[in-house]
């Protein structure tokens, strides 16, 4: 009896108000994936409130005291007919309306197939920082590092507004990559190479996590993503290939990132 | 030795006294420590178990104190144990607390409290046979679990210190000696520790299913045993298909780690700054074999619970359980599905997005039985004479937090939600609520119910129903709130959230949720002192305090070397609460009515 009431009371709290998502989410995907949890949350919280009402009113109902005897019965045929096909149903139906934001996360053949031919970067994951090497403006990608290529550590630039990939790698453990306002997570897993699709619609800087266990240092393992507007990516990759290539010489910076795009 | 065969009952009594005088000639140690019988084991497990119940939970509240405190300087404990860091808990130190508070509450507390404590007290009891089939193996399984204990303690001691990889030891972390400082001898420890109390899961397992099998009562039909008894019987049998997985696992990450060879760590890394000297592993294959067995252990550390919570509820509910049957099928859908979603704990680690879609169907749909399940139990209440008494209240908290449990899995079976509440705390307050609010409050109604026949006395209705309401309070300000916590992106296993801008303002929260664990954690001495005390202290009893029926409340309590002073017979199920053939409220499985047709013969199979 004092179990469901605390039950019931300790639900009511739960809708408490910045104990909630990081904020809307500032992915499509992300949105879907929030309206599937509202989905779900309104239908066990249905459930919830009747069991545990359910429960609270039975033990009232049947535990004032008053001693009368039990009923004498062994189940109900009927009963465990339906509620065992009516669970079934409902259970049914939230698997398989979860498959296609599933696909589209995650099955490769369902990727923007531009984002897909130039990723981004690529990102390898290690104790305890997140690596990001870029192509030379203007080129893809490639498996193995290239002398052009661009580095950087825990700042993952991307343009805001259209569907990207990264290739995720990792070099010692296991790693999460985690953007939490984008609602993304892909573990980094050694010896394999994962592409990770997102679409950040939101300008600015957001935070990346790692999510799954790596170390001593997993705590601050922490990076962040930069969504910019095309021409300031174009920008900020010219900028850093600028500053990669500097060799102090005041005449030569122009040149080299030059003869290294052709 | 029981058997079915009737005219062996003039035998079986012989046997019996013949087991009286052999008892009488044993001495302390064959009778206290290396003891054969069945009871003894089950005593010896149960308070083994609750220590470790103890050390867990200390364990535990240092994560808490960590996770409110952050960096600040631990009370009573901090300048004992780390006066280096101005006794602050380490982030190296951190990482230890967790993995060893979730591998002591698995593998010493709540699998061995719930097979080793329970199954062994109550299989030859309940099913009326005067000790386990191999009397022997049984005081090997309890006496396995030391050498565990030792190698699980003593790691925190050891260069480097205890495992802190997890309790999951996910390879390449647990592979690799230098990748963290648990990661050393602390982790070749934790696996020799595991494959003890494998080798304790696995001896047990095998007598309890012989037992089950052979050495029924005469008239105790498989459809006469009480749930407990074929929870146990389930179990028994996920731990025989399931455990070998596990320790063969071990093996090879024991292999990798001290002999070179190469199972789980692929080559090209550099660990360390230095690069690993094997390779041509696939570190995604310990996760699978790590849950082809992990997952199925969960259902090991709820499914006897399952079966006592029942026996509770039609006991103190004064009525038959109701739908016995599809509850006994219910618990075997659940131990064979549960084979089949091992995969939904690794969504997020890059396998196969088809196997997601898969292990998403299966895993979803193991909500079924659990829902049939709980809808049996309110069956059961309904219609009742309810009292209110501690294995009562507790067998509740067990329905009452189960739902909670199991709905919260719901969202994390859905793969695309499960993106985002993945390894936060989400998963943390879901198998809580499982394995604390569900399991943990159904050993706590066992051990008040089953306490009287193991001791011959009770326990303090007051301090009980007081224990119950803190622990009850305590447990879901602690857990609940982390549901929030998850929504909200809190990732676990963090030695300092509040590095992230996004997670500062739950600090607050976070430090609700301590004082509520800390006052969850000082509940549990009201147990353990109201334990302790009624052993020599508690109220005398009689064979039958509560009015039950199954063939335990038959013997003496405690019941002597051999258990029953009169061979039982049964003659009928063990939930005939409420019988309009008899005045009593309760029908005792081995009471003979010569007017009950149906079941004067105790050979025939009802129905």
């Amino acid at each position: 009896m004092i179990g469901a009431v605390a039950a019931v009371g300790s639900f009511a709290v739960s809708p408490a108000m910045q104990w909630w998502f990081p904020g809307p989410s500032l992915s499509p995907l992300g949105r879907q994936i929030d309206d599937l949890f509202y989905l779900i949350l309104v239908i066990t919280a249905v459930t919830f409130v009747g069991v545990q009402a359910a429960l609270g009113y039975i033990l009232w109902k049947y535990g004032s005291g008053t001693g009368v005897r039990g009923v004498f019965t062994h189940g109900s045929h009927t009963l465990e007919v339906v509620w065992s096909i009516v669970p079934a149903g409902i259970l049914l139906f939230i698997a398989l309306y979860q498959m296609d934001v599933w696909a589209k996360f995650r099955v490769k053949s369902l990727f923007d197939p531009d984002a897909l031919a130039r990723p981004v970067a690529e990102v390898t994951a290690r104790q305890f920082e997140w690596r990001i090497r870029y192509p030379a403006p203007g080129k893809v990608l490639q498996d193995t590092p290239q002398f052009d290529d661009l580095y950087t550590v825990n700042d993952l630039h991307v343009t805001s507004g259209k569907p990207v990939v990264i290739r995720l790698r990792s070099d010692d453990v296991l790693h999460s990559f985690y953007l939490p306002h984008l609602r993304v997570k892909q573990d980094a897993v050694p010896g394999l190479v994962i592409p990770v699709w997102f679409q950040c619609d939101k300008v600015g800087e957001h935070e990346l996590v790692c999510a799954e266990l790596c170390g001593w240092g997993h705590y601050k393992m922490k990076g962040q993503l930069t969504a910019q507007r095309e021409a300031d990516f174009q920008k900020y990759l010219d900028d850093l290939s600028k500053r990669q290539f500097d060799d102090g010489v005041p005449s030569a910076p122009k040149e080299e990132p030059q003869a290294a795009a052709q | 030795m029981s058997t079915l065969n009737p005219a062996g009952l003039a035998t079986h009594e012989h046997e019996v006294a013949h087991a009286h005088a052999a008892h009488h000639e044993i001495g302390f140690v064959r009778k206290y420590v290396f003891s054969t019988d069945h009871k003894i084991i089950g005593i010896q497990f149960l308070i083994t178990t609750l220590i470790m119940f103890l050390v867990g939970g200390s364990l535990a509240l240092g994560v808490r104190w960590q996770l409110a405190f952050p960096w600040h300087e631990m009370p009573i404990v901090g300048r004992m144990l780390f006066s280096a860091q101005g006794g602050a808990i380490s982030p190296e130190f951190y990482t230890m607390l967790f993995t060893m508070h979730a591998t002591v509450m698995i593998f010493l507390v709540i699998i061995p409290i719930l097979a080793g404590a329970f199954g062994n007290f109550l299989i030859p009891l309940q099913i009326g046979a005067d000790d386990m089939a191999f009397p022997t193996l049984n005081m090997l399984s309890y006496w396995f679990m030391w050498p565990a204990i030792a190698c699980f303690m003593s790691s925190f001691f050891v260069e480097g210190g205890a495992a802190a990889a997890g309790w999951t030891s996910y390879a390449t972390l647990s592979a690799i000696p230098q990748a963290a400082p648990g990661s050393g001898l602390g982790q070749t420890m934790w696996l020799l520790g595991v494959t003890f109390v494998g080798f304790s899961s696995m001896l047990g397992s095998v007598n309890y299913m012989t037992t089950i099998i052979n050495m029924r009562a005469p008239g105790m039909t498989l459809f006469r045993m009480p749930m407990t008894i074929w929870a146990m019987f389930i179990t028994a049998i996920l731990q025989a298909f399931a455990l070998p997985v596990l320790t063969a696992a071990g093996f090879m990450l024991l292999f990798e780690r001290t002999l070179g060879m190469s199972f789980f760590v692929p080559g090209g890394l550099v660990v360390n700054n230095a690069p690993a000297t094997i390779g041509g592993g696939q570190a995604l294959l310990w996760q699978h074999l790590f849950w082809f067995y992990s997952h199925p252990a969960v259902y090991i550390m709820i499914l006897p619970a399952m079966g006592m919570v029942s026996d509770m509820i039609s006991c103190f509910a004064r009525k038959p359980l109701f739908g016995y049957r599809p509850m006994v099928y219910s618990i075997a859908a659940i131990a064979g599905l549960g084979f089949i979603v091992w995969g939904h704990h690794m969504f997020t680690s890059g396998m196969n997005p088809a196997l997601g879609m898969t292990f998403m169907v299966s895993t979803i749909m193991i909500a079924l039985p659990s829902a049939v399940k709980t809808f049996n139990w309110l069956g059961t209440l309904w219609g009742g004479n309810i009292q209110f008494t501690v294995p009562m209240l507790n067998a509740i908290g067990f329905v009452s937090m189960f739902v909670v449990g199991g709905l919260s899995g719901i969202f994390m079976a859905a793969v695309p939600v499960d993106i985002h509440i993945h390894d936060t705390y989400f998963i943390v307050a879901h198998f809580h609520y499982v394995l604390f609010g569900a399991t943990v409050f159904g050993v706590f109604g066992a051990i008040h119910f089953w306490f009287p026949k193991m001791f011959g006395r009770m326990m303090s209705e007051s301090v009980g129903k007081l224990h119950f309401a803190l622990s009850f309070i305590g447990f879901n300000c602690t857990f609940f709130p982390m549901h929030m916590l998850g929504v909200a992106g809190f990732p676990r296993r963090l030695a300092d959230p509040y590095n992230y801008p996004y997670l500062e303002h739950l600090l607050p929260l976070n430090q609700f949720i301590t004082y509520s664990a800390i006052l969850m954690g000082t509940a549990q001495l009201l147990l353990v002192g109201n334990f302790a005390y009624s052993i020599f202290r508690g109220r005398k009893v009689g064979r039958n305090p509560w009015n039950a029926n199954s063939l335990e409340w038959t013997a003496p309590s405690p019941p002597g070397h051999g258990n029953f002073d009169i061979p039982p017979v049964v003659y009928r199920g063990p939930y005939e609460y409420a019988s309009p053939l008899v005045d009593e409220d309760y029908l005792m499985q081995t009471r003979f009515l010569p007017h009950e047709d149906r079941h004067a013969d105790p050979y025939a199979e009802p129905h």
